[in-house]
Formats: C-alpha cells, structure tokens, sequence
C-alpha cells in the first residue's frame, strides 16, 4: 500500500516544552486517518509540521514519498488543509476568499467553477455575503471548501466539525467519507472527540503529551464485544463494596463521582444485571456508553478525562 | 504566479476600508492647506518674507505670482511628507502581522508559495500602496494647486538664502522629488515589515514603526555637534528629506540659476543608497526571521 | 594722453555746474514716458536667480515701474531710483558742490545735498560726461535705503539719455530666515560661509534690448 503520510521519529520542542515526543506514523493512500488526543497533546503541532509551519526540532516527516521539507511547494500544491478554526478574511466575500485560497494553490478557477465548490458545502446561497456576516458553522463549511478548492490529493483536517450544528456534523462526515471512498483522497482528521473519529475513521492514532499512546486500525483497536456500562444507583459506594465482596472487583474500571463505569462483555450484559439487582441496591440507571469513547480515557490519565468532559 | 499572488495582495489592501482612511487623511490635509492658503495667502506670505520686505519691493503683483501652485505643494509636501510615515506604516506594519491576527497567515503559509516569496509580494504590494499615496499626493497637492493656484517661478526659501527657480524648469523637479519620496517611504515599509514579522497583531508594529521614525526624526533635526558626526549620517530619516535637494539649483559665480541644473546631485544619490541600503537591510533581516519562524498563529 | 584730457577739459570745466546740471535735465526732459524691453541679472549673494525678462515703464516726472512679466523677480527697494528722477524732478532743492573732474575718466563729479533736511535723499553724487550729457555714475545715500550706486552704459538711445544697459547696486539687509519657516534640507554642499552673506551688497543689472518712447502711458501701469 502506497504511504501518503510517513512521520519518523518527530519531535519538536518549544523552549522547555516538549509538544511532540518522538511520534512515528504512517498513512496509507486512499484511508481516512483519525488522529486523537486531548486538547494540548500535540495534535495541531504535529499537524503544523506536515504543513511547514513548524520546522521540527528533530525527525522526518515524507509525503506522496518526498521530504517535506526538500519539496514543500510540490508537497503543497497537493494538500488541503484546515489549522484549528478557520480564519479568512473577514472584510471580504465567501467566494473571494476561495478565490484568493485556490489561487495560492496555483489554480485560477471561474466563478461557476468556485460556486460549485461552495454547493458542496451548502454555501452557495452565501457566496457574496462577506465573512464577517457569517456564522462560526458557515466559517468552517467555508474553511472545509478553501482545503477542497484546489482538488488536494491529502486533506488535514484539524478539529473540523468544531462549531458546526448537527447537521453540519453530519453533512461533512459525509463529505469526508465521499473523498476518501469515491475520490480516493487521503484525509487526516484531528479531534478530541473520539465518537466523531470512530465513525469514519480507517485507522487511528491516539497522542498524549506529544506521544504514541496506540496506532492501528479502528477495527484492530476494539473488542467489539467489549463495551462500558454506566452505573446509577443510590449508594455507588456500598454498591462496589458489594460487588468486590461477590468477587466481581476485575468488572469495575472507575469509580466517578457520580457513577461507576463498569467494563464488560457484551454477552455477559444480561447475567451482570441480574446479579447486581439482586445486591439489593436501587439501580437509577445502567447505559451501555460508547465503547470508543471510554478507550480513550483508559488509556488517558483521570485529569485528561475531566478536561474531557468538560468540552 | 508572481502576479497572481500580487494582484491577490492588492486586492486584500485596496477592498479593505482602513486603506481609505490614509487616502482621506491625504485629501484633507492637502485641501486644508490649499484652502487656508487660498483664503489668507497674504499673511502666510508676510510670516514667509516678512523680513525681507525691508530690501525688497514685494507689491500684491508679486504676492500673487509668489503663491503659485508650484510653491503650495513644495509646502504640502514639507507639511505632509513628515505624516506620510505613519500611512505608509498602517499598511505595511499590518502586512504580516494583521495576517497572523485575522489567522489567515497559517492558511496561506500551507499554499505552495515560499515564504520569502510571499514576503517579497507582501512588500511590493505595500510599494504599490505608497506609490498609490503619491500619485494622489501628486494629483491633489501639484496638479490641484497649479490648477487653483496657477503657475509661476518657484521660491524656494532656505535658510541660507532663495532660490528662484524658472517655472519651465519645476516640474521634473517635481517627479524626481515623488520618486524620491517613494523610496524613503519604502525604507519605512520595510522597517515595518520587520517588526510586522515579529508582532502578531497589526498595532504593535504600527507603533513601533512610528517611534522609530519619531525618534530619529528628533535626533536628525536636533542641532547638537555630538550627534551631527556621529548618528545622524546614518539616521535614515536624515536622508528622507533629501528630496528637496531637488529644488536646491546650481548658480554660476553671479548667482544666476542654471536651468536644470542640481545643487549637490551626488548628496542625493548618496542619501539614496542610504536608504536603498536601510531598505534592504530591514528587509532582508525580515524575510529572514520570518523564514525561521514557527507560526503559531 | 593726459596732456590731451586736461586739454580739452578746461573749457567744459568753466561751466558752472547748475549749467552741467540743466543740460542734462533738458535731456533727459525730452523723454515724457518710455517701455523698455530688459533682461535683468539678480546679483544677490543669498539670491540664485535666473535671468528674468522684465519690462521697465517710465512715466515722467518720476513714475517707474519694473516687470518681470513671465516670473517672479525680486526687485530692491529703491531701484525706482535708477533714472535718477527724483533728484531732477527738482534740482533747485539741492546745493550743488562742484568736484571737478574724475581723473581717470574726466567726467564731471556734482554733489548734491538737499536744502531740504528732512529729505531722503542724503546725499547724492553724479559723474556726468559733460560731452554727451549723460550721467554715467550716481551714488546715492538715502536716510531709508542705505546708499546706491548706479552705473549706466549708453548705446542707441544715447541722445535720449536712455541706457542700455544699468548696474544698480544696494545695500541688503542681512538674510538669515529662521529654519521653522524654510524649507532645508543640508545636502552637504558647501553653502556660502557666514563672512560672505555678511557682503552686504546687491547688484541688479538691466540690459536693455529696446525702448519705446513717448508713445503714451496710462497711470494705472503704476499701481
């Protein structure tokens, strides 16, 4: 399988800081590419090394099988991106900015060219509104077109659905999952969200404090048998006294404040219940949560997971 | 590419409203002078030559003729060139940084355009802004006092002496006295770009530019022998003004002009290196930093 | 040589000089008004100016009026003086002082000192070449104006008593215009140093190409 992405032993360093650690990781052609962490683990600065906004302190980083920085216009020419929220003009027009985006990219496209390219964002009714009458949803449906406009071979995507309403969330996993299974793009979409990532995502990467914590493919990475069980009941402590006292303790994951996450197989879902109603404690609720979701703040430390929760 | 990506630059600069704003001040400080002037010559003329009117016979013929347009825009231009700065410096100082502050600096920096590149755009596109100055400085300030004020010989007064200058000999004058001042304008586009390249805001280098060029301005017209010798040669803003030795002419022994002629061409041409050599210093040291930079913007 | 000038001088110099003086001024009478075409030299030390064309018009007794038709030119105070009408307006205010004659170029020397006290005109001194009758050289003291020298040159228009050509030097004030007002720049090149502005003369110098006389003048020229 061709490589688009090949990052070699990256790191980069900020005075004291730290924000990439050694990072190695690869993309395939053609995949879309979930790369994960917490808000400040180094997603975006990695991100800004592959596009030579940040010069690393030290590793390599090859795209389309080139050194970035030996061939950063050809590399370019070929890639798309969008970096944290996407900041355009704002005094002028949603098609002069994406007419000014692709003619950076080297491509002079007609006005019917660019609004078709605004159609496939839902934003071609708007095309003459200036930026600044825009909302923070059309900004990003408009930043995901200026990464589109020049018909990129690899797309980054840093946290793209960041203030899009459900729909919009909807409409560009769409659009993403079209580029890469139609148009045989290779995109790289960053989030701290790992539900947004697990839907659409090929293979993954998960970052913390600018390292590798896993990497593989979404289908290796989970037991799909496995899943999290969300506690309730009215006493959560005696509720784990009394299961550790029936022997159970290796179910239990974490205890929260406000209920205990539970780690179980799928087909032991209907036994566990039944024992624990019989513990003689009222169950509030027990809610089967996102598997993916609950991966990733096992593998995270419990601070990492409250800031978590907090977005 | 070049052009595309300049036209672009234009384009940003020009759709912008606070572009205008330096416009706007041009006109009103050109339409105030000529105005004042207009209404109250006579007593501007008095505050000129009033000491001189002993030696002189200076009837209201000569007044009228002595206020000519050619003379209103050599005193627009005393007046007005000295502000110029802090326009030119509200675009350039805005160049790099105001990208970083709107956050359209990451986006075009991912585009297959280098860096130096798109610094060497930026800055011929802030060269074009300040010609575009000038050409209204020249509309307004020549042609429109010429235009209400007419035409006539040219008094240049300094404080040394006058010069009079045949008025079929003002106007080359003049163009060479607007290139002039585009480049001295260009010397402090390019030590805004430089603090432009550092600043992530379009402020802080707007300021910084205008205290530089308050500052040397200050010490290259502050009369004190220490720094005379020593700074003030290479001052930029000690040359800046070098455009009115385009007005200085060359007299024979008899004191009688030469037509077309220079007072001290080699002194401008050297000012002139000065500043081309200030240009590309601060630009060169620009681009540099802004080569090395990671944008975090 | 010398023999020769003393020669022929002795009967012109019996003349007294009132007689040198009315024969001048009947010269000089025949001109009712005149135009004259001119190329004037500014012969400032702090002045650079070219050399302007100007119009000189002249209206008897003692109107005159120089323009610089195309430009500006900077015209002393006192240059009105340079037909020497307001002395023959009214030579009978004057005591006349006969110095006899130059010795290089036997002219006539006449001093003129006014009867009146309160007069500008302090003292005047005219080199007349008694030949001719024509005033070659006046120098003029004013109580105002300092003193003038004129010096005429006289061609065609000799036998009106019109010169060719006139050199009039003045006294100047001394020129030093605070740099607030002016326009500076120090370009470096050696400006005049102070001792030389402190040359306090001037010298305009009219060469005069053509002169239309007694064709009639209106006043309003003069205002």
């Amino acid at each position: 399988m061709e490589k688009i992405i090949r990052v070699k032993n990256l790191t980069k360093d900020f005075k004291e800081l730290r924000a990439v650690d050694n990072l190695s990781f690869e993309v395939t052609k053609g995949q879309v590419y979930g790369f994960l962490g917490q808000n400040g683990a180094g997603k975006s600065t990695t991100i800004r090394m592959l596009l030579s906004l940040i010069k690393p302190t030290a590793g390599s980083i090859e795209i389309f099988g080139l050194n970035l920085f030996q061939n950063r216009k050809e590399i370019l020419r070929q890639v798309g991106a969008i970096i944290e929220k996407p900041d355009l003009y704002k005094y002028l027009s949603v098609l002069e900015n994406l007419k000014i985006f692709a003619a950076m990219s080297g491509k002079r496209l007609s006005t019917p060219k660019l609004l078709e390219q605004l159609a496939v964002v839902g934003l071609a009714d708007r095309a003459h509104s200036k930026v600044k009458t825009c909302s923070q949803g059309m900004k990003q449906r408009l930043g995901i077109a200026t990464a589109l406009v020049h018909n990129p071979q690899l797309i980054l995507l840093d946290e793209p659905t960041n203030g899009l309403d459900p729909q919009g969330i909807v409409d560009i996993r769409k659009l993403i999952i079209r580029l890469s299974k139609e148009l045989q793009k290779t995109v790289l979409i960053s989030s701290h969200q790992l539900n947004e990532v697990e839907l659409i995502a090929d293979a993954m990467i998960i970052i913390d404090k600018g390292k590798k914590v896993m990497e593989g493919k979404v289908s290796e990475l989970f037991d799909p048998a496995e899943t999290v069980v969300e506690l309730k009941t009215t006493d959560d402590a005696l509720m784990i006294e009394k299961i550790k006292q029936a022997g159970w303790q290796n179910i239990i994951q974490e205890k929260r404040s406000d209920c205990i996450l539970l780690k179980l197989h799928k087909k032991d879902i209907p036994s566990i219940l039944q024992k624990l109603v019989k513990l003689d404690i009222p169950i509030l609720s027990f809610y089967s949560r996102h598997s993916l979701e609950d991966y990733f703040f096992s593998l995270t430390s419990a601070k990492h997971v409250l800031a978590a929760t907090d977005n | 590419m070049f052009w595309q990506l300049l036209t672009i630059e234009l384009k940003k600069i020009f759709k912008r409203p606070r572009t205008y704003i330096a416009f706007g001040a041009i006109l009103v400080i050109v339409f105030l002078i000529q105005i004042a002037i207009k209404y109250d010559g006579k007593s501007y003329f008095d505050l000129l030559l009033n000491n001189l009117s002993g030696s002189f016979e200076f009837d209201d013929d000569f007044k009228h003729k002595f206020i000519n347009g050619y003379l209103i825009c050599f005193v627009i231009l005393n007046t007005l060139l000295i502000q110029m700065p802090l326009l030119v410096a509200l675009v350039a100082g805005d160049a790099i940084a105001g990208e970083a502050n709107m956050g359209t600096l990451r986006l075009s920096l991912t585009k297959p355009v280098s860096r130096t590149e798109y610094m060497i755009v930026k800055f011929v596109a802030s060269f074009i802004y300040t010609i575009a100055l000038l050409v209204l400085m020249a509309i307004f300030a020549l042609l429109g006092s010429m235009f209400i004020f007419g035409t006539n010989d040219m008094v240049v007064l300094r404080s040394e002496g006058i010069e009079l200058i045949k008025q079929s000999d003002v106007l080359w004058r003049y163009l060479a006295a607007f290139g002039y001042a585009a480049i001295a304008l260009t010397t402090v586009s390019a030590i805004a770009f430089l603090f432009s390249v550092l600043a992530e805001n379009s402020i802080g280098p707007i300021i910084a530019t205008m205290s530089i060029v308050l500052v040397f301005t200050i010490l290259s017209q502050m009369n004190i022998p220490f720094y005379d010798d020593t700074i003030k040669p290479y001052l930029f803003t000690t040359h800046t003004v070098a455009w009115k030795g385009f007005f200085y002419v060359k007299a024979d022994a008899s004191g009688t002009t030469i037509n077309g002629s220079i007072e001290n061409l080699p002194a401008i041409m050297r000012s002139l290196g000065i500043l081309v050599m200030y240009i590309f210093v601060f630009f060169g040291i620009a681009t540099w930093i802004f080569n090395k930079k990671d944008i975090l913007t | 040589m010398v023999m020769s000038i003393i020669g022929f001088s002795m009967p012109v110099n019996a003349q007294p000089p009132q007689t040198v003086i009315q024969n001048v001024q009947a010269k000089l009478k025949k001109v009712k008004n005149y135009v004259a075409t001119g190329r004037m030299k500014t012969n400032v030390i702090f002045i650079k100016a070219p050399i302007a064309k100007v119009k000189v018009y002249y209206k008897s007794p003692n109107l005159l009026q120089i323009k610089n038709e195309s430009g500006i030119s900077f015209i002393p105070k006192g240059a009105i003086n340079i037909n020497l009408n307001s002395i023959f307006v009214d030579p009978d205010g004057f005591d006349l002082i006969d110095m006899g004659k130059d010795a290089s170029t036997s002219w006539r020397v006449i001093k003129l000192l006014p009867k009146d006290e309160n007069a500008n005109i302090v003292l005047s001194t005219l080199y007349i070449d008694t030949k001719n009758w024509l005033i070659q050289k006046a120098t003029t003291t004013t109580k105002e104006n300092g003193t003038y020298e004129l010096r005429m040159t006289y061609g065609k228009y000799a036998d009106w008593g019109l010169a060719d050509k006139v050199v009039f030097r003045f006294n100047t004030e001394n020129y030093k215009l605070p740099k607030g007002i002016t326009f500076d720049y120090d370009d470096g090149s050696d400006n005049k140093t102070n001792s030389q502005l402190k040359k306090k003369k001037g010298e305009l110098i009219i060469n005069y190409s053509s002169y239309v006389i007694n064709k009639g003048l209106p006043d309003t020229v003069f205002q």
